[in-house]
């Protein structure tokens, strides 16, 4: 398989918190990576630093897409990160414009597609430039989407009255409107039942798969080991900013550093 | 006993409060400023105080404990809503028919302010974007507009648009370094910034007259023909073979405005059901989210204010146009104020609810003019009566006089969303 990303020597510092210490490891096309590790070591750093929020102190976060172009992620603005290198994210917690719709949730994703630029914007107020079509496009998106995630009946609600897997579903769909080729989940499963965590899972892989929209990788942040070991091609385990063990989740299931860093050697709490 | 305690210590606290603002008055006597106290004044207040408080009190423990849900209030207020929106709409097209020459001044004023209300309710409603000092680009507005039209001669439906144009830039302008900043702190810069134009205004006499300002700017014509009380070659009433009256233009002005207003709630009507409205209002709803899904911010930011500067351009021309005569002192603070005050009782992003309000805020106050009682102009009184609208709308409906937000899209039949789930925005 393909790198898609590579993180290299990735460092952020916070005035004296080394909260990431020179990380390396890649994710590839076409598998789901798991980012996992105890409370503090990290791993949202490493995701804000790859979505752009963070702008890492060192370190080279390079992104390969299918066709061969290349993004260097850490001298990217923000927001061109998701149009451009096509990096889409979650949150740990659910940021959904809450006062829109759950429909209007999916357009407001496919925002670049809709309005190229400032002017095509525009003209549309005067019925120029083709807007329709586009519109009808990313309806038809939108509407693919919710049928994945099961919230087409409740299209026309408000986004922040849905209960609470459905926002997490409904975040992964806003996200996948984007078209991206890695999709950053943070703590997808949080706050799910076992049922919802099982439906989480199979949206997922369907993702992974292609079976919706065009295929994706998918980076993952979790703290539910039952969904990491069963969806994960590959898991990179991060303790106090620094890798301790990366490999398939078999592997990383009877590392002895893992184990450790998980039950704790000394002073550390079960996680 | 707790209610007489209650309305005592509201006694209490109105003879603090009154006992200097409307016991000590101020008159003018043979070589300075001379004090007379009025006792009874105060008693007055105090008594009313009292047994006002007592009545509400009263009230409210009479009253049924289980109130009127906000939804059933929403949904009352939508269904009026409905008819009322059209009903305004025929009675503001009509009005040259019926009202006379005051109420159509009045109309044309109340108008100005519903357009800066909508041009606003850009900036404030959709984006969520606090700007204290939105009068800056009606300012620039009318000085553009009275510029080209003084120096450069141009015509009116040349400056109008020029008007616009020098506002839009200016927000832009002011927009890319301000933009970064969030809630309040946009809301200090704007105020500033509103400030500074003022100043500068005042201040650069070479160009603006600074305080004596530009007069003889002038008057709009219709395609080229002028209105003048004298008739003669050219004019309006010439053309048309009618019998020349001043009233032919405040007509036409009252039309202006009115097409004015029309289009500035065309445009934002429209744009909301647009990517650029709906990224304004995602953007109102979560910054953070928005950067995430590859939306630009910044240049979002600016398109909401640049428009709504726009609009603001567009009225101060027009408010160029209607004085012939404008200072630095028609762009105050106060100004910015006023037109904040009417998009929040409005109801933040509603357009209904702006007009309303603008009506009643600058309507119903100039209506106040003329009723003397016991002596005084109750128009004196407008800013208390403005203060108290806004306390009883913030206690009554908080989230403005017609509240909820329409989805911009939808699959079925689209639903009113409630105000309490739409965000405010911080900026």
């Amino acid at each position: 398989m393909a790198e898609l990303l590579s993180v290299e020597n990735l460092t952020m510092r916070f005035g004296g918190l080394l909260a990431v210490d020179t990380l390396s490891f890649t994710a590839r096309a076409g598998e789901i990576t798991a980012v996992i590790g105890p409370n503090g070591a990290g791993k949202t750093t490493v995701f804000n630093c790859i979505t752009g929020f963070y702008r890492p102190t060192s370190g080279q976060l390079s992104l390969t897409h299918a066709g061969g172009h290349g993004f260097q992620l850490q001298s990217l603005p923000g927001h061109r990160i998701a149009r451009v290198a096509r990096v889409a994210r979650t949150f740990q917690n659910i940021r959904l414009f809450a006062g829109m719709t759950v429909l209007e949730n999916l357009m407001v994703a496919q925002h670049n597609t809709l309005m190229p630029n400032v002017a095509s914007g525009l003209l549309a107020v005067f019925g120029l430039g083709g807007y329709r079509p586009i519109q009808a496009r990313a309806l038809d998106k939108a509407r693919l989407w919710l049928d994945a995630i099961g919230l087409t009946e409740r299209a026309d609600d408000v986004a922040g009255a849905l209960p609470y897997g459905a926002q997490r579903r409904l975040e992964i769909a806003r996200a996948m409107c984007v078209d991206p080729v890695l999709l950053c989940l943070d703590e997808p499963a949080a706050g799910l039942n076992p049922r919802e965590s099982d439906e989480l899972s199979a949206l997922l892989l369907r993702i992974r798969g292609g079976e919706i929209g065009d295929g994706c990788s998918i980076l993952l942040i979790e703290h539910d080991m039952g969904v990491v070991m069963r969806i994960s091609d590959h898991v990179v385990v991060l303790d106090h900013g620094k890798k301790i063990s990366d490999g398939t989740p078999e592997a990383v299931r009877n590392d002895p550093h893992v184990i450790a860093a998980y039950l704790g050697d000394g002073d550390e709490g079960l996680e | 006993m707790t209610m007489l305690r209650d309305a005592l210590l509201s006694a209490l606290v109105a003879l603090g409060l009154f006992g200097v603002m409307i016991g000590l008055k101020t008159d003018p006597g043979p070589t300075s400023l001379v004090l007379t106290w009025r006792p009874e004044a105060v008693a007055i207040a105090v008594v009313v105080v009292f047994f006002g408080r007592l009545a509400l009190l009263s009230w409210r423990a009479s009253r049924p404990a289980v109130a009127k849900g906000p939804g059933q209030v929403a949904a009352v207020m939508r269904k009026a809503g409905k008819y009322l929106a059209p009903v305004l709409l025929v009675l503001t097209a009509t009005m040259p028919f019926y009202a006379g020459r005051y109420y159509l001044d009045l109309g044309i004023l109340v108008l100005t302010y519903v357009m800066l209300g909508w041009g606003l309710n850009i900036v404030v409603g959709l984006a969520g974007l606090l700007d204290l000092g939105y009068v800056a680009f009606y300012a620039v507005g009318a000085y553009s507009f009275a510029l080209f039209a003084t120096e450069y001669g141009l015509g009116f439906w040349t400056c109008l648009p020029l008007g616009g144009l020098f506002a839009a830039t200016f927000g832009v302008l002011l927009g890319f370094p301000v933009l970064r900043l969030r809630g309040d702190y946009l809301a200090i810069v704007t105020l500033a910034f509103g400030e500074i134009v003022r100043v500068v205004i005042l201040n650069w006499v070479s160009l603006t007259g600074g305080p004596n300002g530009i007069s003889g700017i002038p008057r709009p014509t219709f395609f080229g023909l002028t209105f003048s009380a004298a008739g003669g070659e050219g004019s309006f009433a010439d053309f048309f073979g009618i019998e020349p009256d001043i009233s032919q233009r405040v007509i036409f002005l009252f039309y202006v405005i009115f097409g004015l207003a029309l289009l500035t709630n065309w445009v934002s009507l429209r744009l909301r059901n647009l990517p650029l409205g709906r990224a304004w209002e995602a953007l109102r709803e979560d910054e953070v989210a928005c950067r995430s899904l590859g939306i630009n911010v910044t240049i979002t930011k600016l398109t909401a204010f640049g428009i709504g500067a726009m609009f603001a351009g567009f009225a101060g021309a027009f408010f160029a146009t209607r004085q012939a005569f404008i200072s630095p002192e028609s762009f105050t603070f106060i100004e910015s104020a006023i037109v904040l005050a009417i998009v929040v009782l409005g109801g933040l992003g509603s357009q209904l609810g702006v007009a309303m309000a603008a009506a009643v805020m600058i309507g119903g106050a100039e209506l106040l003019r003329g009723i003397v009682i016991a002596g005084v102009d109750l128009v004196e009184y407008r800013m208390l009566f403005f203060g108290l609208a806004l306390v009883l709308v913030m206690v009554l409906r908080p989230r403005g006089l017609v509240s909820g937000r329409t989805p911009s899209v939808s699959l079925g039949k689209a639903r009113e969303i409630p105000a309490e789930m739409v965000a405010e925005g911080r900026g």
